[in-house]
This record gives structure tokens, C-alpha cells and sequence, in this order.
């Protein structure tokens, strides 16, 4: 199995490079970062000048190179679910797209100095966290776990990028089964 | 945040025409450990609803065909404890506000914020847990106080009260004896209320309404497949008692069979589902009753001996209402009060000479028919106190027919309890002591007619 890093309007590529590495070391597989490109202004909303993540989803799955990997889009853009103001990122759970955005993992958002360590810090934990979706985990209680889910950007600061001992098993044999199946 | 790994994940519906509302939030709220199900409209939200399978409904005010307001009251008539969410759009506010009234819990106006959509489903959680809590806690301490329901002041009573006392806080095995109506399973409730197991559950299996067939099966469970019509694998009431207290009804009228099960999973608290073959071990305490004389039954052989032992280990007799005559005006103000607050009657007394009735009457049906007499009397009360013209019971109960033959004062007094109960076969035969069939038979014999 391998894990795609596809950027989306996304400058940074020293931050892409160590998410690259993050993401290699915490799920134990190749990372390689895709050099296509994904117009996404069919799913630009000009009313909420945001764009809807689950839109950005239906195209990863097109571009999917094959069954045994999993792709994470990575963007600047703010991105939005219809029913909810905003999302951090979207994954499809058990499946084998997510996305995320470092648009309100900005500190300058809230009006703090910019902070490009911290913003990798949370770009890191909230593209592990959708990739967990996408091995089949849900939210855990443990506020320390990855995949907690907190819904502000300072909240995030507290959970660390690892998974906890439920949630590590889990995706272990989440893992194992995947393998077994191809 | 919002379940443990033990705890049964809450279920939510999400009824909303657009596609990615249903979609979107169907997700979220998987990927927060929640079930979630989703309906397009009215007819299909109404499909899926079933009394207790959704703990919290998201609603879209503005559905098509039924609209978000009629199907709330709809969904309110199939589960009235579902939380219901109104969502809405800037423009139907007024009406979200006006769900509330009706009944909503809340309402979320779209976009929703995800923190504020979070706390919102955690808060509903949270107190439909404590609501639930609030409920079993209720349940239990009711059951603590249940000895105070056994009324009487009577010396015998007060023998009786002692030796559920006594008995209580053991594990022993209680026989409990005592003609029909005398409140055998209030004190089989009064021993479990006060015994070490109380926070565990009494099940009560009534042996005289199983034929031999049932038994089994009702005291064992079943798997599925056992036998035709077993679709489903069903727990055993042994099985149900597991840790608290398992009370046997009429347990005289068991069957041969089921008598020697019923000594083997004394003996050795094990036992297997009817057409399985797993050994299920259980923890339970037995107390059992009966109006039957079980030494003479054992005498003739038609009850096991052993099994007889087994039950009849701490044994507690209660007095026929007409034994312990001096409790009568006792119990008659107790269910008085009792049966006048619960329909909300002004009723506060008796009128001496119907008091002298109550006390003169013989009670044959004991406390159960009292309590039926009264309510009845209650009922029909148009003062503050119950007149002799109120009570269903006989004017002259101390007349006795000129034939004094056995058959004839049993037709009499069969013919006089069919009246009062309205010729219910089923109180008539309860309150007489028999079984249905058997009045049945008495009835044909008598030639008695309505």
C-alpha cells in the first residue's frame, strides 16, 4: 500500500516534504507526493466564497491510481460541508480519499502572528486524523488521541499526532485486513 | 466525547430533501461513533421510525408532500421520547420557534457550526442518559419501599412481617403459602426488596398459566430453530433472574416433567436452552407460592417429594382476610385513599354501616377482591364517604341459604362473585381460587346463567 499527498492550491512544498515524512513514519508506508493538478472551481460556492469538500472527494476518487492506496488532497482554500459552516478536512470513511486545509490552522486567521510551526504541528495531526477515517476509525475520547475531534484550530494543540492503544490496535488490524485483501 | 467502547452508540435520523444535508451529516456524525440513518421524506422518515430505534431526529422544516411540522406531531405519536432537531434555513425561523413550542428540543439554522452541532448532540445524550438513570433509580427505590404496601396490624400480620425480616437479607429458599388473593407476590416482592440482590431483578413466572409444553421453554429460553415457531433465540426466565430473584406463581401446578427440571437447576444452578447445548451457569434465589395443600399433593403422588424439600425450606403462611378480621378497616383506608387519589375523587370515608358490611363480609376472594370492591365503589361514590348502595358485595352477608348442602352454597357463592365482576370468567375464577376451565365447568353444572 502506498499513501499519495496530491497539493491543491498549495504553495508550501517544505511543509508537503515534512508532512511527507510525518505521514511515512506514523502509518509505516511509502508516502510520494503526486505532481497533477485538479481545477477546483467547479466546486468553488461564491456565496460562501469557500469550497465544498465532499465535491473535492468525488474527484480524488477519480484520480486514484489504483486500489492500494490512499490519496489525501492538501489545500490553502477553505473548505465546507453544506450543512456546516466550515470543516477542517472531509475524509471518506473506510475508503480511500481524504482532504484537509490549513486555511483556519492559521494563527494570522485569529489575528496572532504568523506561527509556521504550529501550523505544521496541526496540518500534521489533521491529515493523520482524515487518513484515519479513511483505515475506518471514528472519533475517540481520549483528548490526547489523533483522532479526537476538536472543532477549534487552538484546540487541536492539544492532542498529540499519535494515536492511543485502542485506536493504534484498531488501525493495526484495520491494516492487516486491507493487506489480506489485496 | 460522546460514548464509551461498552456503550450502545446513540442513534440519530436525519430527515432532509437535499442530498449533501442527508450525506453530510449522516457522516459527521458516523465518523463521531454515532448510527446514523438518513430519510428524504416524510413517508420514508416514517418508515424507518419505530418506538425507541431513534434517540435523536434531525428534521428539515420544509419537506415535500408533509411538511417538518406535521411530521413532528407524527413522529411525536410513534415515540414521544425521540429528541427532535428542527433544521432550518434564515427564512423559517419563525416556524423553527414554533417546533419548539410544539415540542422540539431545539433547532439549528443551516450552515450550523460543527463545535456548536457537536455539544448540541452531547448535551441531548447526556441528559437522555441521566433522564433514563433517573427512571431505573426511581424504579429501584420504589421496590426498596415495597414492604410498606403490605398493610396490616394484626398480630398474625405482624408474624408475617418478622419472618420477612428474618428471612430477607439470606439466600434461602421461601415458600411461600396462602389462599388466592392473599398478596402472595407483594411478599415475594417485600423479601427480594430487602434481600442483598435487590439491585439485580425479580422475575416472576406464573407456573398455572404453562402447559407442559411451555414450561420448558419459558423457564429455560430457547434457541432459534428449537421447535416451529421459535424464530428467534429467547432467554429463559432463569436466565433473566440471573443474580437477583426468580418467584414461581402457583409453582403446585407444575407439570411431572418440569418439576424434575425444575430440581435439577435447583441442585445444580445450570441448565441448557431448549435445542442448544451450551451449559449456562446462573445465580438466583427461589421463592416460590401456592394455594394448593403440597403435602397432600405429594401424598399422592401427583407432586415429587425431593423437589418438595427443596422448596419448602423457610416456609411464611399468610392469613385469609377473614383470619385477621381486625385489619379490615385498615386496608379498606388504605386502598380507599389509594384508588380515590388516583382517579382524583373526593372521596375521604365510609359510612359506618358500610363499614359494618366490609367487616361482617367473609372476603373469600381476601385483599385482591377487597381492592376490586373498593375501587368499584369508588367509582360509582357520588358523596364523600361509600354507602352500603355503593359496595358490590352482598347486603346480607351473614345469610346463609335455607339448602345448606355444600353444592348449594357453592352455587350460591359462585353465582354471587360472577354478579360482582360482570361475569369476568377470568376474576371470577382468580378471586374463587380455581382455574378458568374448572369455573367453566361449575358453570354448566350449576346451570348458572347471567
Amino acid at each position: 500500500m502506498i499513501l499519495y499527498i496530491l497539493p491543491l492550491r498549495f504553495q508550501d512544498n517544505a511543509l508537503l516534504v515534512d508532512l511527507s515524512s510525518t505521514l511515512s513514519e506514523v502509518f509505516k508506508l511509502p508516502v510520494s507526493i503526486l505532481q497533477r493538478t485538479l481545477p477546483l472551481d467547479e466546486g468553488y460556492d461564491p456565496v460562501r466564497n469557500q469550497f465544498n469538500s465532499s465535491w473535492i472527494l468525488s474527484r480524488l476518487l477519480k484520480l486514484t491510481p489504483e486500489e492500494s492506496c490512499k490519496i489525501i488532497g492538501v489545500t490553502e482554500v477553505d473548505l465546507y460541508v453544506p450543512v456546516l459552516t466550515f470543516v477542517f478536512g472531509e475524509a471518506q470513511v473506510e475508503g480511500q480519499v481524504a482532504v484537509v486545509s490549513s486555511y483556519r490552522l492559521r494563527d494570522e486567521l485569529y489575528g496572532l502572528p504568523k506561527n509556521p510551526e504550529r501550523l505544521k504541528e496541526r496540518l500534521e495531526k489533521e491529515a493523520i486524523h482524515e487518513l484515519g477515517h479513511t483505515f475506518g476509525l471514528i472519533h475517540c475520547r481520549d483528548p490526547e488521541c489523533v483522532m479526537h475531534s476538536y472543532t477549534y484550530a487552538e484546540e487541536i494543540d492539544f492532542k498529540s499526532k499519535n494515536f492511543c492503544t485502542s485506536c493504534a490496535a484498531l488501525l493495526k488490524s484495520k491494516k492487516n485486513k486491507f493487506n489480506d485483501m489485496i | 466525547m460522546n460514548l464509551t467502547k461498552n456503550d450502545k452508540p446513540a442513534s440519530i435520523l436525519v430527515v432532509d430533501d437535499e442530498l449533501s444535508v442527508r450525506d453530510s451529516l449522516t457522516k459527521w456524525f458516523t465518523e463521531d461513533g454515532y448510527k446514523a440513518d438518513a430519510a428524504s421524506d416524510a413517508t420514508e422518515a416514517l418508515k424507518k421510525l419505530k418506538p425507541g430505534k431513534f434517540d435523536i431526529i434531525f428534521l428539515d422544516i420544509k419537506l415535500p408532500g408533509m411538511d417538518g411540522m406535521e411530521l413532528q406531531h407524527r413522529i411525536k405519536s410513534v415515540d414521544p421520547n425521540a429528541t427532535i432537531i428542527m433544521i432550518t434555513a434564515y427564512a423559517s425561523v419563525d416556524t423553527a420557534v414554533k417546533s419548539l413550542k410544539e415540542g422540539a428540543y431545539d433547532y439549528v439554522t443551516k450552515p450550523v457550526d460543527p463545535d456548536y452541532l457537536s455539544h448540541l448532540v452531547s448535551n441531548v445524550i447526556k441528559q437522555r442518559r441521566l433522564a433514563s438513570e433517573n427512571i431505573q433509580l426511581r424504579e429501584q427505590i420504589q421496590e426498596l419501599y415495597e414492604i410498606d404496601q403490605i398493610i396490616g396490624e394484626s398480630p398474625a400480620m405482624l408474624k408475617v412481617f418478622d419472618l420477612i425480616k428474618t428471612v430477607a437479607p439470606t439466600d434461602t429458599t421461601v415458600m411461600i403459602k396462602g389462599e388466592s388473593g392473599t398478596g402472595k407476590e407483594l411478599i415475594a416482592r417485600a423479601i427480594h426488596s430487602n434481600s442483598p440482590r435487590r439491585f439485580f431483578p425479580i422475575i416472576t413466572v406464573n407456573c398455572g398459566g404453562l402447559t407442559e409444553g411451555l414450561t420448558e421453554s419459558e423457564f429455560f429460553g430457547h434457541e432459534k430453530g428449537a421447535f416451529t415457531g421459535a424464530q428467534y433465540r429467547r432467554k429463559g426466565k432463569f436466565e433473566m433472574a440471573n443474580g437477583g430473584t426468580i418467584f414461581l406463581d402457583e409453582v403446585g401446578n407444575i407439570d411431572p416433567k418440569s418439576q424434575t427440571d425444575l430440581l435439577r437447576v435447583i441442585e445444580t444452578k445450570q441448565f441448557t436452552r431448549v435445542g442448544g447445548d451450551e451449559i449456562i451457569t446462573v445465580d438466583f434465589r427461589l421463592i416460590c407460592a401456592t394455594n394448593r395443600d403440597l403435602e397432600l399433593a405429594v401424598k399422592e403422588g401427583k407432586f415429587r417429594e425431593d423437589l418438595y424439600y427443596r422448596l419448602n425450606v423457610f416456609s411464611i403462611s399468610i392469613p385469609p382476610l377473614r383470619e385477621r378480621r381486625s385489619d379490615i378497616p385498615l386496608l379498606c383506608n388504605y386502598f380507599l385513599k389509594k384508588l380515590a387519589a388516583g382517579i382524583n375523587k373526593p372521596v375521604t370515608g365510609f359510612s359506618s354501616e358500610a363499614m359494618e358490611q366490609l367487616k361482617a363480609y367473609p372476603w373469600p376472594g381476601n385483599v385482591r377482591e377487597m381492592r376490586n370492591a373498593i375501587e368499584r365503589a369508588v367509582v360509582v361514590s357520588k358523596g364523600s364517604a361509600i354507602t352500603v348502595e355503593d359496595l358490590p358485595i352482598p347486603p346480607s352477608s351473614k345469610a346463609v341459604p335455607e339448602d345448606q348442602s355444600l353444592e348449594s352454597v357453592e352455587r350460591v357463592h359462585i353465582k354471587s362473585i360472577l354478579d360482582q365482576m360482570g361475569w369476568n370468567i377470568t376474576r371470577s375464577a382468580e378471586i374463587l381460587g380455581i382455574d378458568r376451565a374448572t369455573l367453566y365447568h361449575k358453570i354448566e353444572k350449576y346451570g348458572l346463567r347471567k
